[in-house]
């Protein structure tokens, strides 16, 4: 039995009843439907949004973070008065303020093995929000597992991504990525960036999706994929196929529970750029403000040379990661050397890269410049 | 017999441009996508790594689309290429 409309209902979903291919059986399809939007980032904030506004009548959000004033050039369910504030209770704040006749349910804790299915069992669809690539296979594989789509969603600078993977219909995540980029090949949008807009438009799409498959109306891009480059603005679609050896959803699947992500993919399950190369292999700002006043130091900033017009060290010099390699004979492997980027993680690479390469004398800039920017020198920024 | 030279288009995604001049596409020559690869690398030698692995065969999270279809569902790499064929690369990007 779907649940019925009240007549301040009738009057604020006006704009759908009048479409045919809604109405108020659709309306009514939406109140009793229930979706799940994992991250309220940048793209769980226009999917979280449009989805509370189109009546969706129970919503889930998971996330543990809290807003960061860097956060707001894209995730716009969030607002300056909220920094600091929990995601999930900021958002949650928003889109009651935007409909009050759904039910909002916020799980603050991360997205894992342990808690995925208790959270995903009760919604009829699971949004894929989320920002590392741990976290997509298990959403994927979750999905799989309770057999509900999986409405997919990534971005990175200026590309965008959408397809909707239900196993029961079509290919899964896995079936186009068996496997995830080896750490560090791939970006995160906390080391290389994105274009605020960029998850707008690849989140509206998502939601977009989400309402189709809710409504059971259209052709939802089940076995396709949608690329979106915002730079070209182009868009080409592009077909997908079960995989047959895919190891989820084939017919010869081995994976039948959920795996520890982080270890397959090895990297963590968050995107917050706050490397660290391990014991023994890190110094923090603190340490190497007191090292440089005494010893002679040399710092590499393998940053990309457009970072240092925000932020340098006097007297590091610059070889970006990607040209580290082919650049090892710029450097001296007898002298002590300090490694640094924005955040850690790629000046964690550098170091293993270094290392492999019979450097010893090196050490890791614990949080970057960033952290000297905190700890040491604030005159510098933070970004 | 010499395999004729056709001129494709591929493109790359902005995660790669980086290692293209910051080209969205570039042209290739080649008959078949594994040649057209070789002519791309010819152009690009920095992309290697980032497609294939050391063994030669195209990284497993690397997809090569041909117009719409998957060379994996064609031919792989051995996928023949008329004129003006459109390659595109689907990278793995995780952000949101």
């Amino acid at each position: 039995m779907l649940p019925g409309l009240t007549r301040e209902e009738i009057l604020r979903y006006s704009r759908h009843l009048l479409i045919p291919e809604v109405g108020l059986e659709g309306q009514r399809k939406l109140k009793g439907s229930s979706a799940l939007v994992i991250g309220t980032g940048g793209l769980g904030s226009p999917v979280a949004l449009y989805l509370a506004a189109a009546g969706v009548g129970r919503i889930g959000l998971v996330d543990y973070d809290v807003v960061d004033s860097s956060n707001l050039q894209r995730q716009v369910i969030h607002g300056t008065n909220g920094i600091g504030k929990l995601k999930v209770e900021s958002a949650r704040d928003r889109m009651l303020d935007l409909n009050p006749d759904i039910e909002v349910e916020v799980y603050n804790e991360p997205f894992t093995s342990e808690n995925a299915m208790r959270i995903a069992k009760d919604y009829d669809v699971i949004i894929d929000g989320t920002d590392n690539f741990p976290t997509r296979y298990l959403t994927n594989d979750v999905s799989v597992f309770l057999g509900k789509p999986n409405i997919y969603g990534s971005i990175f600078r200026f590309d965008g991504q959408v397809s909707v993977f239900y196993a029961k219909e079509g290919p899964c995540y896995r079936c186009l990525f068996p496997e995830p980029p080896p750490p560090g090949l791939v970006p995160s949008c906390a080391e290389g960036g994105v274009l605020g807009v960029l998850p707008g438009t690849i989140g509206t799409l998502q939601a977009t999706e989400a309402l189709k498959v809710l409504l059971g109306i259209g052709d939802p891009l089940i076995g396709k994929l949608l690329l979106y480059n915002a730079l070209d603005m182009s868009f080409d679609f592009v077909k997908l196929k079960k995989n047959p050896k895919c190891r989820v959803c084939g017919p010869n699947a081995d994976i039948k529970e959920l795996i520890d992500y982080e270890e397959f993919c090895g990297v963590p399950g968050h995107d917050h750029e706050e490397g660290s190369a391990g014991t023994g292999w890190d110094i923090t700002a603190s340490e190497l403000y007191e090292r440089v006043k005494t010893n002679h130091l040399k710092l590499l900033d393998v940053r990309e040379p457009h970072e240092l017009e925000i932020s340098k060290l006097p007297n590091a010099v610059n070889i970006p990661l990607g040209q580290l390699a082919g650049r090892l004979a710029e450097l001296d492997s007898a002298e002590d050397m300090v490694v640094f980027c924005k955040g850690g993680t790629r000046s964690a690479r550098a170091l293993e890269l270094l290392v492999s390469a019979g450097f010893k004398k090196v050490k890791n800039l614990k949080g970057g410049i960033n952290a000297w920017a905190k700890d040491v020198d604030m005159n510098l920024p933070v970004y | 017999m010499r395999e004729r030279l056709n001129m494709s288009i591929l493109k790359i995604p902005t995660p790669l441009r980086s290692y293209t001049n910051g080209q969205a596409e570039v042209t290739v020559n080649g008959g078949t996508v594994a040649s057209a690869m070789t002519s791309l690398i010819e152009q690009y030698p920095a992309l290697k790594p980032h497609l294939f692995s050391e063994g030669g065969d195209l990284r497993a999270f690397v997809n090569l689309f041909l117009g719409e279809h998957n060379i994996k569902d064609l031919q792989g790499l051995e996928t023949p290429l008329g004129e003006s064929d459109r390659l595109i690369l689907i990278p793995s990007i995780a952000g949101g």
